[in-house]
């Protein structure tokens, strides 16, 4: 009888293994392969030639990226974003983390914050062409000047909302200032700058495109602006899918560093829903 | 105990809380002393400013007029030979600190060697009986085992008083009982002395060696009572002791008392 037992159950937990895979593969894999066949019917049956075929797209792809363009567009836009991303974050949260501290501060900065945050970053890419030229420093501003205000603007809520029983705590025991900063504040304000930091990578990924739309001579938003000019679609459509795949890569990375930093997070989150 | 001196003076206690809407006089006046190695049990009604006595006395909050004396000093911020176990663990240990992190904590600003650091740490979490989840976080453990967390930071803290704001109200019965237990070992074989603050009778009559009852807002001391059950004391049969009913009863009606607002206030106080 649990001889029985026992084999239904193994084969219950061989299939569900089993099936427990093939779902994991099927969902986030089958729509995109989906669309993807649709796509090379309607292309090869249509005339269209600003829609050319998935395959077409890809010879594209591979003839385009893969080599030197590689190293004189793709490096440097990865660069520029690098450089963005990496400002925004140390300048977020370093005058983020000040000015959730100081009450007076705060009281009269944040109307000002708030109006900045609120003027759509890609309107200060003329002004700071005219400032800093057309130059890499000049991307880069433009990617910070649009991607610190979620990091800023959550920083100050978080290092506002420390919960006061613990700094309570860390007082009674006369922790020091740069020990409540490292092992209070900015631990406790993590889960709202990762949320912060999440955003403010879109945002520079976008303000990266358009900064090299406007004024460059390298770069992926660039090099797809020029392909368009120059009616070569195939080569546009996997300009685009490449940005795309930055895009992904980007969600991926931060996802691998948000699980690590935010464990504790995470993990209060599934006890309490235990 | 060899050594009967005073350690805590508390003298014209007063402390009043400033709204637009109107101050509030949480504590009215409250004096008394606690000799060094003591245990007292401080209870009173609901909402009679005991969690403000505490502050006051840890130097979280400065009183609006009295004195607070610690070993003869006055005391004006928190002060190195006082620990503070709060009463909301969740909110008191650093959930992204494992509990070995939330332990060491206050001492990494002491003049300590690494060494004879580790050694405080390993030998706190032995005394509370959690040496083996060292590596643990705090959300990972029960309630019961957070607050034994909470006691081993202060106990490592190695201070001459040790303050505790009801730190098992929110536990279960049979934890609770454990956890008294608990402070009155460290009690006895550590040599700090102990401030309870407690709601519950029983459990003020059954740890402490005085206990303080206050009364309502605007707070007095109402009663200083002497507990003088045996020191060896044991869940089932001091309680079942004619003696501790005695003294629970008695406790219970003063507080009744408070409630009424039948006692009266000493002359000082008013």
């Amino acid at each position: 009888m649990t001889a029985y037992t026992e084999r239904i159950a193994a084969t219950a937990r061989s299939r569900t293994v089993g099936s427990r895979i093939a779902a994991s593969l099927v969902y986030p894999l089958g729509l995109p392969t989906l669309l993807l066949v649709l796509w090379g019917l309607v292309a090869t049956r249509g005339t269209s030639k600003f829609f050319p075929d998935p395959l077409t797209i890809a010879e594209a792809f591979r003839e385009t990226w893969v080599g030197p363009a590689f190293v004189e567009d793709v490096l440097p836009s990865l660069a520029r974003l690098g450089l963005g991303v990496a400002g925004s974050i140390v300048l977020g949260i370093a005058a983020g983390t000040v000015i959730g501290l100081t009450h007076w501060l705060r009281e009269l900065l944040e109307p000002l914050l708030e109006f900045l945050r609120a003027i759509p970053p890609p309107v200060l890419i003329p002004v700071a062409m005219l400032l800093l030229g057309i130059t890499d420093t000049m991307k880069v501003v433009v990617i910070v000047s649009g991607a610190v205000w979620p990091i800023l603007l959550n920083t100050i809520e978080g290092v506002r909302g420390t919960d006061s029983v613990m700094k309570e705590t860390a007082e009674s025991f006369r922790v020091s200032w740069w020990e409540r900063l490292w092992f209070l504040v900015l631990p406790a304000a993590s889960p709202r700058i990762m949320a912060g930091v999440r955003q403010a990578l879109s945002v520079a990924l976008i303000l990266m495109v358009i900064s090299e739309m406007f004024a460059s001579s390298s770069g992926l938003g660039y090099r797809i602006a020029y392909f368009q000019r120059n009616y070569l679609i195939a080569e546009m459509w996997s300009g685009i899918l490449l940005l795309g795949l930055v895009g992904v890569f980007l969600a991926v990375a931060f996802g691998l560093v948000e699980r690590r930093v935010l464990r504790w997070y995470h993990g209060i989150r599934e006890v309490n829903r235990a | 105990m060899p050594d009967r001196s005073t350690l805590l003076r508390v003298e014209h206690l007063r402390k009043v809380y400033e709204s637009p809407t109107g101050d509030v006089e949480a504590i009215g006046d409250i004096s008394f002393t606690m000799d060094a190695g003591e245990l007292v049990c401080i209870v009173g009604p609901s909402g009679c400013g005991k969690t403000t006595l505490l502050k006051c006395l840890a130097g979280l909050l400065r009183p609006t007029s009295g004195v607070v004396e610690m070993d003869g000093a006055p005391v004006t911020g928190p002060s190195p030979a006082m620990a503070v176990v709060f009463q909301e663990y969740g909110r008191s240990l650093y959930p992204w600190l494992t509990v070995r992190g939330n332990v060491e904590l206050p001492l990494r600003h002491k003049q300590l060697t690494r060494a004879a650091r580790n050694k405080l740490v390993v030998d706190a979490l032995e005394a509370v009986g959690l040496a083996h989840a060292a590596r643990s976080h705090p959300w990972q453990l029960s309630g019961g085992m957070q607050q034994r967390v909470a006691i081993a930071r202060a106990v490592a803290y190695q201070p001459d008083i040790l303050i505790m704001d009801e730190p098992f109200a929110a536990v279960d019965a049979q934890t609770r009982a454990d956890l008294e237990d608990l402070v009155r070992e460290l009690h006895a074989s550590r040599t700090i002395s102990v401030v309870f603050v407690t709601h519950d009778i029983d459990e003020s009559v059954y740890l402490g060696q005085r206990v303080l009852v206050l009364s309502t807002s605007p707070t007095w001391v109402q009663e200083d009572l002497a507990i003088d059950l045996p020191p060896e004391r044991d869940q089932i049969t001091t309680r079942a002791l004619p003696r501790f009913t005695e003294l629970r009863t008695h406790v219970y009606d003063q507080i009744q008392r408070a409630k009424r607002g039948q006692a009266v206030a000493p002359r000082s106080a008013r």
